[in-house]
């Protein structure tokens, strides 16, 4: 079996168990590869409403696993389907909606749940106790009526927890947050502040002790030092209590500094994930990369930021072969008649293009350009006039 | 007059009062320090990016600017005419406050909430006009606003402007409000927070925009955001500042080369940790001493910063330091007595094993 956490587990004979099972089925291999230790495999998943201009399939067959205790991110933009992706994993998709495909969950190595069929009682069950997700905006997760304590007694009766040991474990993961339990649980959600009640949300979802927890843009309403502390101590709680993370947001850059992997969205199915580090530097999908030479991030020179061209696809008229084909610069032929399977980077690195290789090179990645490449301001005593220090930019430009 | 800064702000305060009863700990009535002795100047041309964490009052700071909030002290100046003086008709007024007031506009952070819903873009867009410029026949009018639509990329114009506001995506509703502030041809531009909402990937493009626009239209912008990576998108391409807020309170602000590279406050430090970053080599401690801001009620004594900063000293919780030059070479200020090698700081005792800070 292969191990995709850290590329150094991974030995010769797995890399040969691994080109065996070349090549990919975009449907139902899961992208970047099998896990080891899966807590959870999503395979061949579609999501589908009926409307009046057609089918819409706002999740396309996708397939993935999620290796125990890791922390996953999932990015995609407004409207490439991982809202959907969040609502498939708990079988909550809304009505009329069609969710449709296998997902499997291992409590342990050796146990198995199918979800999508289990009865009403046992997937209420499985939601909160097992698998958890909390949502970006608290306020709208909060009965505005009810103080906090009453969230955590009405979650532990639902669930038929003992309320004691359940409030006893709500103060302690209360504290866990930087919060004062006594204070917090007696509060109504909007004497909090925004931070505050996004994490006595995330408490709340813990409380059940779940396996998993999967976060929908948890912090994107939030203050970036208020986010990036929520960030830190999520990880200490994912340390504390052996969680596995899954973090879907459109914030690249987010999840560059918080997850072991990365898996891409565009127009509803996977184009590519591979462990962040390689995705972020060696990304091969030129989705990816315009994706991330869009972000606007401390360590691109700003000239060298571009946004992409072209606008997402509707689910309804996803365009034919490779989805990205009409705002892609490399595409071909080849690209509009058949939609690529995932072809592998690196042994746990997959991409679906059909002109992966020639990527790299034709799309140059700005944030790995130093501000230096770019004639930096920085220092202009360093390389140029120093009689310039005032008017920074006409350094720039006179350097380039 | 050509002279004249677009906006002065002068030693500008602005307390609101706020009623008993939403916590019980409070009894008397109380100050909400909003904006607390903010100074500096908006050129012609010019940006300047807002930065600092929600509650800091940097949208309170931004609508006094453009005539919206009137400051408790201190005063507002637009081309040297100050704004509450022609609104009162004090004095000799030589602006009156409805010329200042359409030279100043706004872009919200939540587009869809700006822009009536029950309207479709052509009416909602034609209305400020009527009212700037009555003299236009509607044809000139509806050839004004097609040329504006075209301008920030909605072509085909006729398309976009007979749809409702439900029709258009969260960038193509930013654009139209935008189109909306240039009808009214201003000096500045206030954008509150006006990209947050946008997917990150579509951010570039509209700052792009406001850049393009800046250059065509001479229009100065007040780009607020909590977000510094996009303030210094923006400001440097601009050639422009960024001032970090902290409790209402300038505590930095310079070139945006110096802020991000070479910050000096500890605050725009923290801030600067805690932008997500794509290389990410940085270590994960928290540089803060507590994670939640203070009530601006009642702010801590001294430096606003000190309770939450791990270099605070006995000295930062007696006054409050002024904003001090960084010696860079740049206009680069920050108010820390970090900056100042003869400050009694020095020989005052670090605060930094107090208990940790809560906020009320």
């Amino acid at each position: 079996m292969l191990v995709l956490n850290s590329k150094s587990n991974i030995s010769v004979k797995d890399e040969e168990a691994y080109s065996e099972i070349m090549p990919l089925e975009r449907e139902s291999d899961p992208v970047g590869g099998a896990v080891s230790d899966p807590i959870l495999e999503i395979r061949d998943t579609t999501v589908s409403f009926d409307m009046e201009r057609g089918e819409s399939r706002v999740l396309d067959s996708v397939s993935i696993d999620i290796q125990r205790q890791e922390v996953l991110g999932v990015v995609g933009e407004s409207g490439s389907g991982k809202s959907m992706f969040a609502s498939a994993l708990l079988d909550a998709v809304v009505d009329p909606g069609q969710l449709s495909g296998d997902i499997t969950y291992h409590p342990s190595t050796d146990e198995s749940v199918d979800l999508l069929n289990v009865s009403p009682e046992e997937l209420k069950q499985l939601r909160w106790e097992d698998i958890s997700m909390v949502f970006q905006g608290a306020m709208s997760s909060f009965n505005p009526t009810m103080q906090i304590r009453g969230h955590f007694k009405e979650t532990l009766k639902a669930h038929d927890y003992d309320i004691g040991e359940g409030i006893e474990r709500a103060h302690e993961l209360l504290s866990d947050l930087y919060l004062e339990p006594e204070r917090v649980l007696d509060a109504y959600p909007h004497e909090l502040s925004g931070g505050m009640r996004q994490r006595a949300l995330i408490a709340l979802s813990l409380v059940l002790e779940p396996r998993v927890l999967v976060m929908d843009e948890p912090t994107a309403a939030l203050d970036l030092l208020m986010q990036q502390s929520i960030i830190n101590l999520l990880m200490d709680l994912k340390e504390k209590y052996n969680l596995t993370l899954l973090f879907i947001t459109h914030d690249l850059p987010l999840v560059a500094e918080l997850c072991n992997r990365v898996a891409v969205l565009y127009a509803f199915d996977f184009v590519e994930a591979g462990p962040t580090d390689e995705l972020i530097d060696e990304a091969g999908h030129p989705y990816t990369r315009a994706l991330l030479n869009a972000t606007p991030n401390l360590n691109a020179p700003p000239d060298e930021m571009q946004p992409i061209d072209g606008s997402a696809p509707d689910p309804v008229a996803v365009p034919s072969g490779c989805s990205y084909h009409p705002r892609c610069p490399l595409a071909t032929e080849e690209c509009i008649e058949q939609d690529p399977q995932y072809y592998s980077m690196s042994s746990n690195h997959a991409v679906a293009c059909h002109h992966w290789e020639e990527s790299v090179e034709a799309i140059p990645l700005n944030h790995l350009l130093t501000e230096d490449d770019a004639a930096s301001p920085m220092e202009p005593t360093a390389e140029s006039t120093s009689e310039n220090m005032g008017s920074t930019n006409e350094v720039a430009d006179n350097e380039f | 007059m050509s002279s004249e800064p677009i906006i002065s702000v002068d030693d500008v305060s602005i307390h609101f009062e706020e009623e008993t009863g939403m916590l019980d700990l409070f009894e008397e009535p109380d100050t909400v320090r909003a904006v607390d002795g903010v100074s500096f100047e908006i050129e012609e041309n010019d940006v300047i990016a807002l930065v600092g964490e929600s509650g800091c009052g940097k949208t309170t700071l931004g609508k006094s600017i453009i005539g919206l909030e009137r400051p408790t002290a201190g005063s507002i100046k637009y081309r040297g005419q100050d704004m509450w003086d022609a609104k009162d008709w004090k004095g000799d007024v030589d602006i009156p406050f409805k010329e200042i007031r359409r030279s100043l506009q706004i872009i919200h952070q939540d587009p869809g909430s700006s822009i009536n819903p029950n309207k479709k873009v052509i009416s909602s867009l034609s209305i400020p006009l009527k009212k700037h410029r009555p003299n236009l026949s509607q044809e000139e009018r509806q050839n004004h606003i097609y040329g504006m639509l075209e301008t920030v990329g909605m072509t085909p114009p006729d398309d976009y402007a007979a749809r409702y506001p439900h029709q258009l995506s969260g960038g193509e509703t930013q654009r139209v409000a935008l189109v909306r502030a240039l009808l009214m041809n201003p000096d500045l531009i206030l954008a509150d927070e006006a990209i947050s909402a946008l997917d990150v990937s579509l951010r570039v493009e509209m700052m792009d925009l406001f850049l393009e626009l800046q250059d065509a239209f001479n229009t100065s912008y007040v780009f607020i955001s909590h977000d510094i990576s996009n303030a210094r998108y923006l400001a440097q391409k601009a050639g422009g500042r960024i001032a970090v807020m902290y409790l209402g309170q300038i505590v930095e602000i310079g070139p945006p080369e110096q802020i991000i590279h070479n910050p000096q406050h500890p605050y725009t430090k923290a801030l600067r940790w805690a932008t997500p970053d794509l290389n990410s080599t940085s270590d994960n401690e928290l540089p803060l001493r507590s994670v939640d801001i203070p009530d601006p009620i009642d702010p801590p004594s001294g430096c606003r910063f000190h309770t939450r900063c791990p270099e605070a000293r006995e000295a930062c919780k007696d006054t409050n330091p002024e904003l001090i030059s960084a010696d860079d070479g740049t206009d680069h200020q920050a108010a820390c007595y970090l900056l100042d090698e003869n400050h009694e700081y020095w020989n005052s005792e670090p605060l930094s094993e107090d208990t940790p800070t809560q906020t009320s």
